[in-house]
């Protein structure tokens, strides 16, 4: 087996147990480590997938903002010292059904669909690919995305606060 | 064992994608809820990715990937501060518990 | 019967390629392996150093010797003298303490963060050049990665403040990682300059844009704004290192340790390691980014072999880490909402006035 398919199998490996803990755990915050290790191994699936930029981003978005958000409003929302953050799960047997039916119905579709393949390219480098498609090709798509950031800072800024 | 290709990935994400599912039906605590929507937002993610390497528009995935990142950002900061608020006013961020429309 | 005689060729041969493949993805992961465990045994030694240094440079600036007792019996290195080895006598001393973990605290968790501080802390000695081809590995986004990672060590500080179950922890490491977020906004704007400049992440291309002399080096381009982005990113990264005069989560006379006052033995030695081993990042790459890196200021004098590459990266990276402890026993701590205003009123306009100067200097004159 090639180095490659070691290298993907143990990030696979990685990312589906850490979400696995993330679920299946009933400490919020043991969910949240679940969810950093998932994030992980999600950006080591994209450096695998030739996008090295993207996998960055995700380090630095995901794991680096976003998970911190979450940290910060998983402690700020429970009673501080002694009270352990357990949280319960509703029907669970019904849910299970459903995900299982949904995995099934994915499988299928992704095994017996023919996916106009095509072999892939050597490993280049994104990003100055990507910084060039921002600006030309997905520029009104990029002015949204800043301007629904200003929006959510903004509103995110607004909720919050201590009335 | 065959290489790595397309359906790899593919499976990968649905897994990811399942679990995530379950996170958002199950659990009741919103945080945990908000992990979940990561967690599919993620799979999507990969999909894009995979998508873009084994076709020959080269860079259309990636940057749909961006966009989807950014948008989980902002999706969840403001998720966060309207989880705050909630605790403000109901002492606890249990789902269930938040079912009133009025005031 | 040919058939047996004709599969248990295939066989052989199919076993023999899988082996070959084998011992192939064997050695490629040895590489590795042994790139990784160089880079681990290089920042514990960077921050044994670190950690001498600060204390004799503390000391010397304040009129006293520091450590001087600790030096050992061996005639050659009996010479040197100066208490040099004192840190080993502190590491030592930290590894055989007992190991304390109070009884409410979550044991996992209070395990695994100083591991994600220090871990986090050493990938990102990989990208570091510390010579032409001295470079563990070059990735092409290497300054992305760099700033990525270390926003990683932020989920290490949170997760040691929680686990402790002590209201000064939690409090030591919320502010802590208020501060390190605040603050990489200036410094990721401060590095976007140095990206336009460069046109590249890659932290080789970097450092080639600004080999041939001094009047090369990125500091001294685009004046005054690329001067500016390095004042801003120096004085950024030291509020992300947590040192004075930005240093209120460690504060002793404020907040006992902050976040890692229920930690002891060798999860402390981890933090301890971890903030040093930090310090010599910034310390390579500020020289890295605007100081010319491995490259002689004279030009191609001195600046041939791997010896005088090293060299040359080890003397600015220990000017910047000077200079960073000198600021650190000269300045007076400063309050938790002058740092916030720091950051978010100063530093970043200013950030964005270097970013804007820079583009517009480019784009007017070529």
């Amino acid at each position: 087996m090639a180095l490659f398919d070691f290298i993907f199998y143990g990030f696979a490996a990685l990312t589906v147990a850490s979400a696995g803990v993330m679920v299946f755990s009933k400490n919020v915050v043991y969910s949240a480590v679940g969810l950093l290790f998932t994030f992980f191994g999600v950006a080591g699936i994209y450096v695998l997938l030739a996008a090295d930029f993207v996998a960055i981003v995700q380090i630095l978005i995901y794991v680096g903002g976003i998970l911190v958000l979450l940290l910060f409003g998983v402690m700020l929302s429970q009673k501080v010292a002694g009270v352990e953050l357990r949280t319960g799960t509703m029907n669970v047997v019904p849910a299970a059904l459903v995900v299982l039916g949904v995995f099934v119905v994915l499988f299928r579709v992704i095994t017996n669909s023919a996916w106009a393949v095509q072999a892939p390219t050597e490993f280049e480098p994104t990003t100055a690919t990507l910084g060039t498609l921002l600006m030309t090709d997905y520029l009104i798509p990029f002015e949204i995305a800043s301007v629904l950031l200003l929006g959510a800072l903004i509103g995110a800024a607004f909720i919050a606060r201590k009335n | 064992m065959m290489a790595i290709g397309l359906n790899h990935y593919l499976l990968l994400s649905a897994v990811l994608f399942c679990l995530g599912l379950f996170a958002v039906i199950t659990k009741k605590n919103a945080v945990t809820v908000l992990m979940g929507i990561e967690l599919i937002l993620n799979a999507a993610n990969i999909n894009f990715i995979a998508f873009s390497r084994f076709s020959d528009t080269d860079f259309d995935g990636q940057i749909f990937a961006i966009f989807v990142i950014v948008t989980a950002a902002a999706a969840a900061a403001v998720a966060l501060a309207i989880v705050l608020n909630l605790y403000e006013r109901n002492k606890s961020i249990n789902l269930d518990e938040a079912d009133s429309l009025a005031g | 019967m040919p058939t047996p005689v004709f599969s248990a060729n295939l066989t052989l041969t199919n076993l023999v390629t899988s082996v070959n493949n084998l011992s192939e993805t064997f050695t490629s992961f040895l590489f590795m392996a042994l790139g990784a465990i160089i880079i681990t045994g290089l920042a514990a030694v960077l921050a044994l150093i670190g950690v001498y240094l600060e204390r004799k440079i503390s000391a010397h600036m304040q009129d006293r010797v520091g450590p001087m007792e600790v030096n050992t019996e061996i005639p050659l290195l009996k010479k040197i003298g100066h208490g040099w080895a004192q840190t080993l006598a502190d590491a030592v001393k930290l590894l055989l303490k007992e190991d304390i973990v109070p009884d409410a605290a979550d044991k996992r968790l209070h395990l695994l963060a100083p591991f994600i501080v220090f871990a986090a802390t050493l990938a990102a000695f990989a990208v570091l050049p510390f010579g032409k081809n001295l470079i563990i590995s070059d990735l092409n986004v290497g300054l992305f990665y760099i700033v990525a990672i270390s926003s990683f060590v932020v989920i290490g500080i949170i997760l040691a403040g929680w686990s402790s179950n002590n209201k000064w922890s939690l409090f030591g490491a919320m502010r802590s990682a208020a501060q390190i977020v605040s603050f990489e906004i200036p410094a990721s704007l401060a590095l976007l300059v140095v990206i336009m400049a460069v046109g590249s992440l890659n932290l080789g291309d970097i450092v080639a844009f600004q080999t041939g002399g001094i009047h090369k080096w990125l500091i001294f381009q685009y004046f005054p704004f690329n001067l500016l982005a390095f004042l801003i990113f120096f004085i950024a990264s030291l509020a992300e290192l947590n040192r004075a005069p930005f240093d209120i989560p460690e504060a002793e006379s404020e907040i006992i340790a902050g976040f890692h006052t229920e930690y002891s033995g060798m999860k402390f030695a981890m933090f301890f390691l971890a903030e040093y081993a930090n310090m010599f990042l910034v310390g390579v790459v500020i020289s890295t980014l605007f100081l010319g890196g491995w490259s002689s200021p004279f030009g191609s004098f001195l600046n041939g072999s791997a010896f005088f590459q090293v060299f040359w990266i080890a003397l600015k990276a220990f000017a910047v880490i000077f200079v960073q402890m000198w600021l650190r026993w000269t300045l007076p701590r400063v309050r938790v909402d002058q740092l916030m205003y720091t950051s978010w009123k100063v530093l970043t306009p200013f950030a964005f006035v270097a970013m804007f100067g820079v583009g517009l200097w480019m784009v007017l004159l070529k």
